[in-house]
């Protein structure tokens, strides 16, 4: 009688309809949000670049360090790399390369973030400076402050993996998989960033 | 289409699908120039989403699972829309909920136009469903079922999952408009839902147009 009572106190558990983990379900319409975002930015690039006529593109006077943000590119598909053998580590329970792969990657993000700052501080425009500073700086730090989430979720991936968390079960490790996944989105929109801005 | 992002490994090679796409686009712009480098960039993408499309694998049908109450009752689950208050339809329930002392819950899908449902305009549909729910269930009532109802969701069989899951039925009771006229039949929604229900679904098809003349003809007599 008493857990027929007590179980009036509290709502009928959630109706799981979906298949989809809730927490991965989350990060796919967070990505989709985000895609929506970036969306919008390349828009506005492009418009402003549509919109120059009788103009080279960049305009006169604008340089981009192709060949810095090549080298920044590498550095954060190599993460990608690693974030992936991180991954595949914990599944087969070797513990050490969970750690060493979060580690590497979240130094090559931090990397990757430290160049694009050293990048901002020499590339010699403003966000102020005609539609082409501010979508260059608007595109481009829009994605680097994902590479700093990323970064912070990474790190907090990592002290967990240092005290022991996860494992190789599916249910397991999704404190990994979700950060791996979202490293990975972050990793191709700066292709599609660096491909877009920097060479075409 | 698969979401390429589904789990971290399919992500991982998103990354290098984008990778090999962006290198060939920046050999064709530094070596074509930006008209070259835009047709490559359009051949691949239309190419790699060709590639998925083809490669990705039919849906299985997801099979439902609820649980049965154990109080010994029978429970009948009925999902009709305009045929509702259809006489056949009610025979059938009450020959089913008498001969087996049921309780009866009668699902309306709140059937909406394409237009009107993108825009979430169905203010409207679920007030005439909500009306011939209303009258369905006064019918039953009279005749001595245990009947309760309410609107559901316009996919008829979405409403029939979201019934089954807090209802628990032990049978599903389908009513349509005879073929050539039911867009139900049209969708195979009986076949569909006897694929995805593990349980005795019966189809009953009302001729609304039928039981109207044959009304007709006994108040002229």
């Amino acid at each position: 009688m008493a857990t027929a009572a007590h179980a009036h106190e509290h709502p009928p558990p959630a109706n799981a309809s979906s298949r989809v983990d809730a927490r991965l379900l989350g990060i796919y319409i967070f990505i989709a949000s985000e895609v929506m975002l970036f969306g919008s930015f390349f828009t506005a690039y492009f418009f402003a670049r549509v919109v120059v006529q009788n103009e080279t593109w960049p305009p006169e006077g604008f340089e981009l360090p192709v060949y810095l943000a090549l080298v920044n590119t590498i550095i954060l598909v190599t993460s990608s790399f690693t974030m992936h053998w991180a991954l595949q580590s914990i599944k087969r329970n070797y513990r050490a390369g969970l750690v060493a792969g979060l580690t590497l990657t979240f130094l090559l993000g931090l990397t990757f973030l430290l160049i694009q700052i050293r990048e901002y501080t020499r590339i010699g425009f403003a966000p102020n400076d005609l539609a082409f500073g501010s979508t260059f700086y608007g595109l481009t730090g829009l994605h680097g402050a994902h590479v700093f989430v990323g970064l912070n979720l990474l790190a907090y991936a990592l002290i967990r993996a240092v005290r022991g968390h996860y494992g190789p079960k599916e249910h397991e490790h999704l404190g990994v998989e979700i950060p791996g996944i979202y490293w990975h989105f972050v990793d191709v929109m700066w292709i599609v960033v660096y491909v877009t801005v920097y060479v075409v | 289409m698969k979401n390429p992002l589904r789990t971290e490994a399919e992500a991982f090679s998103f990354v290098l699908v984008v990778g090999a796409l962006a290198l060939a686009v920046a050999l064709a712009a530094v070596f074509g120039g930006g008209p070259v480098a835009l047709a490559v960039f359009l051949a691949l993408t239309v190419g790699v989403a060709a590639g998925l499309y083809l490669r990705s694998e039919p849906k299985e049908p997801e099979r439902a699972v609820w649980e049965r109450r154990a109080d010994g009752r029978s429970r009948i689950l009925v999902v009709a829309n305009e045929t509702v208050a259809g006489t056949a339809l009610r025979k059938e329930i009450v020959h089913r909920a008498g001969r087996a002392d049921a309780d009866v819950l009668v699902v309306c899908p709140a059937l909406n136009t394409r237009l009107r449902h993108w825009t979430s305009d169905e203010d409207r549909a679920r007030a005439d469903a909500q009306a011939r729910l209303d009258a369905s269930l006064a019918a039953l009532r009279e005749a001595d079922i245990n009947a309760s109802g309410h609107v559901g969701d316009d996919d008829p069989l979405q409403a029939i999952d979201d019934a089954m899951r807090t209802f628990g039925a032990d049978e599903i009771i389908i009513s349509t408009h005879p073929p050539g006229r039911s867009n139900w039949l049209e969708k195979d929604l009986v076949g569909r839902a006897r694929e995805r229900f593990n349980c005795p679904i019966s189809h009953v098809v009302v001729d609304l147009a039928h039981e109207r003349a044959q009304a007709e003809a006994r108040a002229r007599a």
